[in-house]
């Protein structure tokens, strides 16, 4: 890196506030995902007049521009591809303002999406959007994610809880996008800046929407003994009608990977759970859930079960939510696909994904958001094994090319990020991405922010693509 | 590409295995559960980037130098993360061996080296000397020399003002003279228990030790305090000192014949999770590791021991509103959140109010307040301004540890709270007279 510039990111932000040396550059070249690439330097600011500076200075020099939260993501989106600069929102994590009659809170990017919730449960209140790593992730990454998770079933995902967004360009130029009075006029900018990756500029604070905690909420767990069986009962679900708050399926393989974390009862013996959520007036929940439990009777559940209280309600969600983690138990490392097929389309592609396991001999665990056909196959792997790594990759383009061909897509909600750039050529043509390409272009012409991200840089339509290992030693200072 | 892989910083025994180790997936949940991440928001003081940096030595891509050492020094060791990682990483186990690792194959300045050297390899193993120590600093507590040093503003000048308070008081009468004895129990024998004294507690915390043997009697325990007992070993295992944390587990498992008695107890959660790790320390010797399970099997949190054995000692109401700071190693160390409150609600007149974030660490630590003051006291601020919210009159807690930083707190931050242990709620309920002495 420039001597000059890391020189005056020093000055600007403090000795404290800059990280240069390869032995911590070494911890910035990872997230929650399989990829890998190193930055040259990682800012901490601590307001939004740093950040402008940051991207001032950075914009001087021509270097990449990298956003990050707390490394959760799974598509590589705040790794820094082609090094450069990546500024950590860590510090930045105050939550500006409560307005709770009308709804809303604005913050820092750095804030936890599940320390928000927490903050206004006491108003009756919670931040819809709750992906499985909301005790760690934070909302500027759900902003540039467009994240997901159980509940947006019902309650949609980022986008839709995201009023407006503070935010600065690669120029430098700090912009106000959107309005917190609801359905503002002109070009939804703030639309189009959720899910851009940290493409578009860097988001300095945002003023989300609140949502009413419901007066009930009841939480079936319904167990089969077959995945057949479950996937119809989804199916049917939503035929007759029902949109449940959150309809979410784990196989048996799963099952007994996290069981052993959370000790929630599931049984260790079934083919497949359901865990759906009814949510609204008490009244409403009550005939649903009911509705719901007669659904899965007919499809062969082989139990139905009602969580009674909060407490059982907790520990069945903390089951889904660490569904991903909890597969280090079982194997050094782990690849989590994000496919979305119709959810008609559930058993066959349930079954593709049998055979895919069986041909490579790797073993796939299924955990998805079944109502909205947004699936999670978790593909075990041993990293030191390079053809294993290899196969794993290739095992998840085929999951992907199947979700494609069920006329579905390569991503729920993960993102495109470093790791499926390269597949977006199946999904879009050539006008399409070019497309894309000059709304970036409006936004951040000279590709600083975040290169590398979302569109391919060639065509590498379906070719296996090998990441980088981490490879050279840090040299001895 | 290097022709030959590079060779692992680590080595001997006690080091980072790759089977434990590699079970992080660095999906990051535990970042936001750690005490230091949450203070400077670095990777490299995460547990995650802590991982990553132990691999990075094993692989040889990372020296084992002043950063490596620096950041793993600044860990509390509380091991929040744990409660958070759904793969069951043990990262406490990881930490100590790299501490050992570090202990090994670095070398510290002089002066941490002359300080460690005594307080690990000379002073806590021995009872005597623990004793002579205390008599010193209760010679410079009671004669005046330290009002006098207060008075004169010579600790601000030092810098050592809020340090000076982190100091436990020394107290009157020492836990040691009780070593030995058998306490029987009141009515019906219902368990025949051996209680563990602690070290330093000996000397600044025998008041809650005789508390704890009080409500252990009061709801029928014979309690025998075995002679020959020693320091468990936690505090030289969290400084990676292992030889000497083994020695003292060797003493220890001579000292409590597990075979004779339903219960090891402890009040000191601290204390507790090392003990009840014992095998550990022997993961290369079976027959060790055998004799060190005979022994964690019987170890029980005096919290855990009592909510399950259910209270019978009547309880006089108590008036009060009270908190509960969860100790790091009872609700992350051993997984006992629920035996403390339960006890604590046992208590007519008790109403508890839970404070924000009880289960983040209050900055003691170990001798962590003393290593990293100035981190400690930062955390020890963001607990206080949770236990002042709750306008709670008491904070309750369950390790002399998290007393004596919570106390510190209490006058630094002017909140004016009372900080007991769980057992001396239980011994004020049980006897009327209890808890005016001191």
């Amino acid at each position: 890196m420039d001597s000059r510039l890391l020189h005056d990111l020093t000055k600007l932000l403090g000795p404290r506030a800059v990280l240069h040396e390869p032995e911590d550059l070494l911890l910035y070249e990872y997230d929650g995902s399989v990829e890998v690439a190193r930055p040259e330097c990682v800012v901490f600011p601590r307001a939004t007049a740093d950040v402008v500076e940051i991207v001032r200075l950075a914009n001087r020099h021509k270097v990449p521009l990298v956003g990050r939260g707390t490394g959760t993501g799974l598509s590589g989106g705040a790794i820094a591809r082609h090094g450069g600069i990546i500024i950590s929102f860590s510090r930045m994590k105050r939550i500006v303002e409560i307005d709770a009659e009308n709804q809303r809170a604005t913050v820092q990017p750095g804030v936890v999406n599940a320390d928000l919730s927490v903050a206004v449960e006491h108003l009756g209140l919670h931040f819809a959007p709750d992906p499985s790593s909301q005790k760690a992730c934070t909302i500027g990454g759900n902003v540039s994610e467009n994240s997901g998770g159980p509940h947006t079933l019902a309650y949609g995902v980022t986008t839709n809880h995201v009023l407006s967004l503070e935010v600065v360009l690669p120029n430098g130029e700090l912009m106000r996008l959107g309005s917190a009075a609801l359905d503002p006029p002109g070009y939804d900018l703030t639309g189009l800046f959720v899910g851009s990756e940290g493409t578009f500029g860097l988001v300095t604070e945002i003023t989300v929407k609140l949502t009413r905690v419901p007066e009930a909420v009841k939480t079936l767990l319904a167990v089969f003994d077959s995945v057949d069986d479950a996937t119809e009962t989804v199916a049917e679900i939503t035929a007759r009608g029902i949109t449940p708050a959150a309809c979410e399926m784990l196989d048996g393989w799963t099952i007994r990977a996290v069981e052993d974390y959370v000790h929630a009862g599931f049984p260790l013996d079934c083919a497949a759970i359901l865990l759906i959520e009814v949510d609204g007036l008490r009244e409403v929940a009550e005939a649903e859930a009911k509705d719901v439990a007669d659904v899965c009777g007919l499809h062969h559940a082989r139990e139905v079960r009602v969580a009674r209280d909060a407490r059982e309600r907790d520990l069945l969600w903390k089951g889904r939510k660490n569904a991903f983690g909890a597969a280090g138990r079982f194997a050094p490392s782990y690849y989590t696909q994000d496919g979305v097929i119709p959810r008609t389309k559930l058993p066959a592609t349930l079954r593709r994904i049998g055979e895919i396991s069986k041909k490579y001999g790797l073993q796939i665990g299924n955990v998805f958001h079944a109502g909205d056909g947004n699936l999670h196959p978790i593909i075990l792997f041993d990293e030191r094994n390079e053809q294993q790594f290899r196969d794993t990759i290739r095992a998840g383009d085929e999951i992907i090319e199947f979700c494609i061909q069920m006329g579905g897509s390569i991503t729920g909600e993960h993102g495109v990020g470093m790791e499926k750039d390269r597949l977006m050529t199946l999904l879009f043509s050539e006008a399409d991405l070019a497309l894309m390409r000059r709304v970036r272009d409006v936004f951040n012409p000279e590709g600083l922010l975040n290169p590398g991200k979302i569109l391919p840089t060639s065509k590498g339509c379906g070719e296996i693509y090998v990441r980088p290992r981490p490879a050279a030693a840090v040299p001895s200072a | 590409m290097p022709a030959t892989p590079p060779l692992s910083g680590f080595a001997g025994a006690d080091k980072p295995e790759y089977a434990d180790y590699s079970r992080c997936v660095h999906c990051g949940l535990c970042l936001n559960h750690c005490p230091t991440y949450r203070l400077w928001g670095q990777e490299a003081d995460s547990p995650r980037g802590r991982i990553r940096q132990m691999q990075l030595v094993d692989e040889g891509r990372l020296e084992l130098g002043d950063g490596f050492v620096t950041h793993i020094d600044r860990c509390l060791d509380c091991r929040a993360c744990e409660t958070a990682c759904p793969s069951g990483v043990e990262y406490g186990k990881l930490v100590e061996v790299a501490r050992a690792q570090i202990e090994q194959h670095y070398t510290r300045p002089l002066s941490s080296r002359i300080a460690r050297d005594f307080v690990y390899r000379r002073l806590l193993p021995y009872p005597r000397r623990i004793a002579v120590a205390a008599r010193f600093l209760r010679i410079y507590q009671r004669s005046g020399l330290a009002a006098l040093a207060r008075g004169t503003g010579i600790l601000n000048l030092l810098g050592l003002r809020d340090r000076e308070r982190l100091l436990p008081k020394i107290e009157s009468t020492f836990f040691f003279d009780d070593l030995g004895e058998t306490f029987p129990a009141q009515g019906p024998r219902r368990a025949r228990v051996a209680f563990f004294a602690g070290c330093v507690a000996q000397v600044t915390f025998s008041e809650l030790n005789r508390a704890t043997i009080r409500v252990l009697q009061a709801n029928g325990c014979e309690v025998v305090v075995p002679a020959q007992q020693v320091c468990c070993g936690a505090l030289p295992a969290h400084a990676g000192v292992r030889d000497v944390a083994r020695n003292l587990a060797r003493a220890n498992l001579a000292a409590f014949p597990a075979g004779d008695f339903d219960a090891i107890i402890t009040n000191a959660a601290g204390c507790g999770s090392t003990l009840k790790e014992y095998t550990h320390l022997f993961a290369a010797d079976a027959q060790e590791r055998n004799e060190a399970a005979k022994f964690t099997s019987k170890m029980r949190d005096v919290c855990e021991f009592l909510a399950d054995l259910g209270l019978t000692a009547p309880l006089r109401k108590i008036p009060m509103r009270v908190t509960y700071q969860d100790s790091c190693h009872l609700v992350h160390g051993q997984k006992i959140r629920e035996a403390p409150r339960k006890l604590i609600r046992a208590v007519p007149g008790v109403e508890l109010i839970e404070m924000e974030l009880a289960d983040q660490c209050c900055g003691s630590a170990g001798v962590y307040n003393v290593t990293e003051t100035e981190a400690s006291l930062e955390l020890l601020a963001l607990k206080m301004e949770s236990t002042r919210a709750t306008k709670a009159e008491v904070i309750v807690t369950a390790n002399p540890g998290c007393i004596l930083q919570l106390r510190a707190g209490a006058a630094i931050h002017g909140t004016g709270q009372e900080v007991l242990h769980v057992v001396e709620l239980l011994d004020r309920a049980i006897n009327p007279a209890a808890g005016r002495g001191n």
